[in-house]
């Protein structure tokens, strides 16, 4: 039974992050990009994927993994996401830089643009937060309170920028993804500040849901 | 005697009216009062390609672009004024030579030229236009369609003499 229960948060969150992928794979819209306009889509996409397993990790719902291993894991994910991300950016700007530099600098005309480039800036600092955690040897609280924060920004920035988006994912599981982003973050920060009850480890639980 | 007087004063008043409506016109463009110049978009001019041909039709065509070309103040249609259109299609990137055209307005100022079907690209289905051949102030427009299904898209243009 434990085992049927594994398999299936894991399936879920799989499911979560391969059916976006695969829907904008159908995307009418490919037909007509070239390869590093796709590839800079696809990039983007994976990213948002990304950015659901990272508060999954940190929600301590995975079933076998010890919270060590999560949080190992979490450190890959988050240099994956910032490759992800700089892939994307620089992908869009070998396919048009002018429409990248005019989003660089603020100034481009479409909205989504903006949340997108505040998100990649938040993505860059937890990144770099994290890297100095150690470091500077940053107290607890600062460093929670720092990385949870821009968490928000990013979640928040990463959202609107892909809903505002017109482009090759499709729109049902791309507001799913969407959505279950914006759940699993808030369940950790809930968790972090003591507002909500955490969620017992999956290896004794006898309820509880995946995100 | 009084021949002149009338005559410094029709002057003087004359002069007044000038200078009335010079200030007006500095204070707020008198002309533009009637009808304003439009204003370049933001992101409008990119991937312009100066001197892009006159094209009978972008490619396959498919799909019109169309608008109108007005004088600031007065609305006077502009007869042969160059527009050049480009957009990311069903047949090339904004960035490829091909997917740029130029048309010309008729005597009513009217332009109209077929291209390929212009599909969503940096997140928006959009078209580019420009004027950019001196005689009036450059203009860069970025409209963008309602909806990508759409099949036609216009822009207008009321330029300011240079």
């Amino acid at each position: 039974m434990r085992l049927v229960r594994a398999s299936l948060i894991w399936a879920a969150l799989l499911c979560a992050v391969a059916i976006p992928i695969a829907a904008a794979s159908l995307s009418p819209y490919l037909e007509w990009r070239q390869p590093i306009y796709i590839v800079a889509g696809f990039a983007g996409i994976a990213a948002m994927g990304l950015l659901l397993i990272q508060p999954v990790l940190m929600a301590g719902v995975l079933p076998g993994l010890t919270p060590l291993t999560e949080r190992r894991v979490h450190r890959w994910v988050g240099l994956t996401l910032v490759a992800a991300v700089a892939l994307h950016v620089v992908a869009l700007w070998i396919t048009s830089p002018p429409d990248v530099v005019d989003a660089l600098l603020f100034v481009s005309p479409t909205p989504f643009s903006l949340w997108g480039v505040i998100a990649m800036w938040a993505v860059f600092a937890a990144a770099l937060l994290a890297f100095l955690r150690r470091r500077l040897r940053l107290k607890p609280r600062l460093w929670r309170v720092g990385h949870l924060s821009l968490a928000v920004v990013i979640v928040a920035g990463s959202v609107a920028h892909a809903l505002l988006i017109e482009g090759t994912m499709e729109i049902m599981s791309k507001v799913a993804l969407c959505a279950l982003v914006i759940l699993a973050t808030a369940k950790v920060i809930g968790d972090r500040l003591g507002w909500t009850r955490r969620l017992p480890r999956p290896q004794h639980a006898s309820g509880g849901n995946p995100p | 005697m009084t021949k002149l007087l009338l005559d410094r004063r029709s002057l003087i008043a004359a002069g007044g009216a000038l200078v009335a409506t010079g200030a007006a016109s500095l204070m707020a463009p008198a002309v533009a009062k009637g009808l304003e110049a439009t204003r370049s978009m933001r992101g409008g001019s990119n991937n312009y390609r100066r001197g892009a041909p006159i094209v009978q039709r972008i490619g396959g065509g498919g799909f019109w672009m169309s608008g109108t070309v007005r004088r600031a103040g007065d609305g006077a249609p502009l007869a042969g004024q160059r527009i050049q259109i480009w957009a990311h299609t069903t047949e090339g990137h904004e960035r490829d030579w091909h997917s740029h055209g130029a048309t010309l307005t008729d005597n009513n100022g009217v332009f109209r030229l077929e291209m390929p079907q212009i599909v969503p690209a940096f997140g928006q289905p959009h078209a580019h236009l420009a004027y950019d051949s001196g005689d009036f102030e450059t203009v860069f427009l970025r409209p963008v369609m309602g909806s990508a299904r759409q099949t036609s898209l216009e822009a207008h243009f009321v330029l300011q003499p240079a």
